[in-house]
Order: C-alpha cells, then structure tokens, then sequence
C-alpha cells in the first residue's frame, strides 16, 4: 500500500466509501437484478411512467401536426430560423455527453467510483442521442427526407457537400448514437448472463437468455472481454469530445457575430459534460432513495458528481466571460453590438438568468457541507439544466435575431408548438428511462462485484492482514 | 428437463469454489499438474487468471485496428471520390481537395468501424451467440453469475481420466465436484 492511499484512509470522518461495507457478490447480484425480476410493480414507477407517457403523447401530436402543417406552426421565420428546434438539439445532445463520459473517460482515468453509476448514465446517453436527433429531422421541413444527408447512391447523381457542417453533424450525431448503444450494450451482456440465471420466470429467462447470447463468464471470454471493453473506452473518449466540438462547429463555422468564436468547441465540451452530469444527478438522487440503492450509489458518488459539475462549470463561465471579452477586444462593431445585444438588448432577461442559474447558483457546492445535502444538490441539478437551456437559447436567438442590417432585424417567439414538441421529448426521455430501470440492471452488477473484490484487496493490504489462500 | 434421450458423453469435470483466491490457486495447482484443457469461470473478470492460465495476448488491438484502418481508408476515399472525382464542386473557387474539411467524417467513420470490429471481434473471438454449451448442464452452474467461481477441466485433455481428474479436484478443497455431461 502506497503511504498516499494510507493517509487518506487515517481520518475515518473524512471516508465516504464508494460501496458500503457489508455487501457481498450474492447481495451485490441480488439487489440489482432484483428491481428488475421483482414482480410487483411499484406504485411510483407506474406514476412516473404514466406521467412521462402522457408527454410522449404530446410530443406525438405535436410532431403529427408539425409534420402536416410544416414548420410554420413554430415561432421561427426570418431572421430567426433555428429556434427551439436546434436549442433543444444540442441541450440533450450535450446532456448526453456524460454517460459517455462517466463509462469511457473515467474508465481510462480508473476512477473506481464510476462504476455504479455509468450503466444508467449511457442510457440516458442512448435516450438523450434519441431526443436530440429528432429535432434537426422535424426541422428539415420535410422529415422524410432526412435520408438524403446520407451519401447513398440516388437518381439526382449528386452527392453531400462535406464541406458543410450539417453533414459533419449527421456522421457525428449517427456514430455517437451506434457506437453508444454498442458500448452500452457490451457491458450490458453479463448482467444480462446474471439475469438469465436468476430469473424464476420461463420467459424472463429466455428473453435474457436471448439476449446474453450464451454468455458463461469463461475466463477466456473475460480475456477478449476486457480488452475489447477497453478499446471501446479509448475510442469513445475522443469521439465525445468530437461530437459536441462538431456541433459546435454548426455555430462557429458561420459568419455571424456571437457564434464565429475559435472558443465555442472547448466550451461546448465543457457545457455538455456539466450539463450530462447535473442530469445524472438530478436522475440518481431519486433513483437510489426510491430503490433504496444508497449502499451503491454513496454520497461519496454526489460529492464527486458535483466537484465534475463545479469544474466544468467554471470552465463554462470563463466561456462566458470570454465571449465578452473578445467581443470587445475585437473592436469590431457588429461584435461589440451583439455582446450588449445580448445583455441589454430584448433578450436580456434570457443572458442574466443565464448568469443565474448556470454561473451563480451552482458556486454553492464549492462548501463540502452543502454538497452533501441532496435537497439541495437537485435544485442546484435543476437550476443547471435548465441554465444550459437558456445558454443555447441565448446563443441561438440572440445572434439571429439582429443581423448585419437593420432591415433584417425581427424578433422569435416560441409558440405552443415549440413548447410542446420540446416538453414531450422531455417526456419521451424519461419513459424510456423508466422503461430501462425496470427491465434492465440500472446498476452495472459485474463491475461492482470487481469493484467490491477491489476493495476488499485494499483493505486486505490496509489491515496488514497475512492473506491465507495466496494471492 | 433434458430434452434428449441419452448423454452421448462427457465433456468434463467441475470443481466449484467459495472465493476468488481458491479459483485462482486451483487453476494453478491444475496447470502445475498437466492439465490444458481447462477453462475457469467466474461473475466478473478476475485480474491474474489470464497469467495462470497462460492466455496469449488477446487478438482484439489488431482486429480492432484494422476496423478502425478500414474506416479511415473508406472515409477517405469515399469523399475523394464523391467531392473531387464524381461531383466536383466549385465553392468559392477553393481546391477541390480542401481535405480539412473533409476530416470530420473520415474521424467519425474511423472511430465507428474500430467501435464495430470491437464488438464483432469480441463476439467471434468468444465463440458468442452459443446457444447450447455443456456447462449449463450442471444446475450448480446457474452460481458463475452470481457468486460461483467454477474450474473445469475438459475431457478432450490428453491427461484426463474421469476418476483421476474427479480425485484430483477434491484435493482441491471445492464446494463440490461434478461431471458436466455433453
């Protein structure tokens, strides 16, 4: 044991553990797969459904009429074409970013505490990829054509313009959704193993069985396993970092004041992962009281979330800080009229409750004390999320609304439509979020026992216990 | 609940065990006496196995790479072809290979065939969909997901005999020893 590891275990007060003592691989095993082959349907899931499903509904309608009348049932017109469709576009874009962040990049950096938490965490990737590939599709107009981004051989004989920054999104937003789904469920498939064999019901087991694809837990298969896990970690960690730097570039690859910037990638980056994590929190806080999963999901996961959620944080205020910055430091005039546009201009209201909600209220957590009070921690969640909305909004309205010329000023209005549409995407998100905690490990079983086998080792070391069966 | 008439034979002998060390040093003891043809089994990966029982590095890098090569090489070339060759566009009078441009989809393309070859090499390497396998004949095999650690030495091993073998694996101090019918 290194003195490092010794040190930080001296002061019990100060060591939360990332599991807590007492469990075993059969209570580990047990306690997940048991929210999923339970046969009583709890009260409050049902609700929750419910309640998500009817917003689905929404959306249903919402996307029907869309579809019917065309566009023109949005707020959008000229100059402000893009609306809430691309603002609610890359806000769950990037809410997605931290499940692929939680499973690749802390997996390489091996921060153990993760491993509790990225199973649920990529599948809100998954729902978050799903929801935000909808919109620029409904904001085509014409969705049935959304095939024609792709380069397929076609009658027109002509092929995409690579060159622009909507075809670079469409690779970019289709892989991540792929190589997503393929990175959540390689991990998915022992577990699905572990179900199989503990599930009482004929079908559960074969459905499960189907699905775990005879997986027996060979030590040769674990060999190829690991390693192929890894390397999906390892390219998936620059693809998420490609993924909202490629949104990013829809912005900064135009000529318009207020989004030609060389900081929009990085800060894009930034956003996304302080976004994806106030979501997983806002998400585990409820799901390990109403499962009762505080053994595995510990304070000490909160406390770390939102140390991630306070960094990135700060790298998203010093965008904004920037932003101003440049746009005096430029002296060019449209810039330095966009920058007091947008802070003194019709939409005023949106950039200070931006500062509001995105750069002040989360400096909270910065007190150890308050970062362990979970009320608290959601509402902060809640007041990120909703300030990443308002960041994009700020940055899709604000720059359209004013154009070069007077001529093309004008103002954008959501209607019902637009609230809509984006409301039951919020809906679609979370029924299928409580589709997955019930029908599928919320928990990533194998890798908690590891973790737990881990753990025990250290503490083995710790206690200078001499280990009788040899290592 | 066997759906066939007969066992037409034997596939192995298995050993359970309690912990992860007992697996460990069982494997050990298995190797040191000539076993070959053993496989361990266990809930999660356990970290040395591999070395114990002499695995050769895993194939997945090269497979893997090639994906990811492969990728590369067609998101290239597909917009070599599509953008300079088949429909050369004029845009503001910039080189038609104005390859910068072109790098997010070749990236992309990269990453996403490397992410396939990760997922089908793993598969195929692993022998996976298996629908049937001996193993499962053994009801105390349901625990490898749970909280079972299994060795089986298998009967295509040139120092198998079932009731060496069989002897053999008790000196091994397991939960039990069972014959793992084909």
């Amino acid at each position: 044991m290194s003195e490092q590891s010794l040190t930080k275990t001296a002061d019990p007060a100060e060591f939360v553990p990332v599991i807590a003592p007492g469990n075993t691989y059969r209570t580990i095993s047990d306690r997940i797969a048991d929210i999923v082959l339970s046969k009583d349907i709890k009260l409050g899931w049902a609700f929750g459904l419910l309640i998500s499903f009817g917003l689905l509904n929404v959306f249903a309608i919402a996307a029907t009429y869309l579809i019917y009348m065309g566009p023109g049932i949005w707020g959008i017109n000229q100059p402000v074409g893009w609306g809430f469709a691309i603002v609610n576009f890359v806000w769950w874009i990037g809410i997605g970013h931290a499940g692929t962040l939680i499973s690749a990049i802390l997996l390489l950096l091996k921060q153990d505490w993760r491993n509790s938490i990225n199973r649920f965490s990529e599948a809100m990737t998954l729902f978050a990829v799903a929801c935000a590939g909808l919109f620029p599709v409904l904001h085509l107009g014409r969705p049935w054509l959304a095939y024609w981004l792709s380069p397929y051989p076609n009658t027109f004989g002509y092929w995409p313009n690579f060159r622009s920054p909507l075809v670079w999104d469409f690779f970019a937003v289709s892989t991540y959704g792929t190589v997503s789904l393929l990175f959540w469920f390689v991990g998915l498939i022992p577990d699905l193993a572990t179900l199989r064999d503990r599930a009482g019901n004929v079908w559960f087991r074969r459905i499960y069985g189907l699905l775990a694809m005879g997986w027996r837990g060979s030590a040769r298969h674990w060999h190829n396993y690991e390693m192929a896990y890894l390397l999906l970690a390892g390219m998936s960690t620059p693809l998420v970092l490609s993924v909202h730097s490629i949104v990013s570039f829809d912005f900064a690859v135009s000529i318009l004041p207020g989004w030609h910037s060389t900081i929009f990638p990085p800060y894009f980056v930034a956003g996304a992962v302080y976004a994806g994590f106030a979501m997983v929190l806002a998400i585990a806080i409820p799901f390990r009281k109403f499962y009762k999963l505080q053994d595995f999901i510990t304070m000490k996961h909160v406390d770390m979330m939102c140390k991630v959620m306070l960094s990135t944080g700060l790298i998203v205020g010093y965008g904004y800080l920037m932003e101003v910055f440049f746009g005096w430091y430029s002296a060019n005039k449209y810039e330095r009229y966009m920058t007091w546009n947008r802070m003194f201009g019709p939409y005023w209201w949106s950039y200070w409750s931006l500062i509001l909600t995105n750069v002040a209220i989360p400096q909270v957590l910065w007190l150890r004390k308050l970062r362990y009070n979970l009320p608290l921690v959601f509402i902060v969640c809640m007041s990120i999320s909703i300030g990443m909305w308002l960041e994009r909004f700020v940055i899709v309205i604000t720059s359209l609304h004013r154009d070069y010329v007077p001529s093309s000023w004008g103002m954008y209005y959501p209607t019902v439509w637009d609230w809509a549409t984006y409301i039951g995407t919020i809906g679609l998100f979370f029924t299928l979020l409580f589709l997955f905690i019930r029908f599928l490990p919320a928990i990533n079983i194998f890798e908690m026992k590891h973790l737990l086998r881990h753990k025990e080792h250290e503490a083995h070391g710790l206690a200078h216990h001499p280990s009788e069966g040899g290592h | 609940m066997r759906t066939f008439e007969e066992p037409s034979g034997i596939h192995g002998v298995m050993a359970s065990f309690s912990d992860v060390d007992s697996l460990v040093s069982a494997v050990g003891s298995a190797r040191e006496a000539g076993y070959e043809k053993l496989d361990a089994y266990s809930p999660f990966p356990v970290d040395g196995l591999s070395d114990v029982m002499d695995l050769k590095p895993s194939k997945m890098p090269i497979i893997v790479l090639t994906g990811a090569l492969m990728g590369l090489a067609s998101g290239v070339g597909m917009q070599y072809w599509m953008e300079v060759i088949d429909y050369p566009k004029n845009i503001g009078g910039r080189p038609l290979w104005s390859w910068p441009a072109f790098v997010p989809a070749v990236f992309e393309l990269t990453i996403l065939l490397g992410s396939f070859a990760a997922v089908i090499g793993m598969l195929l390497l692993n022998g996976l969909p298996m629908p049937y396998h001996p193993v499962f004949n053994v009801p105390q095999f349901r625990k490898a997901s749970r909280d079972g650690f299994f060795l089986c030495i298998e009967a295509d091993d040139p120092n198998f005999d079932l009731a060496t073998t069989r002897s053999f694996l008790e000196k091994l101090n397991p939960i039990g020893v069972y014959d793992v019918e084909r």
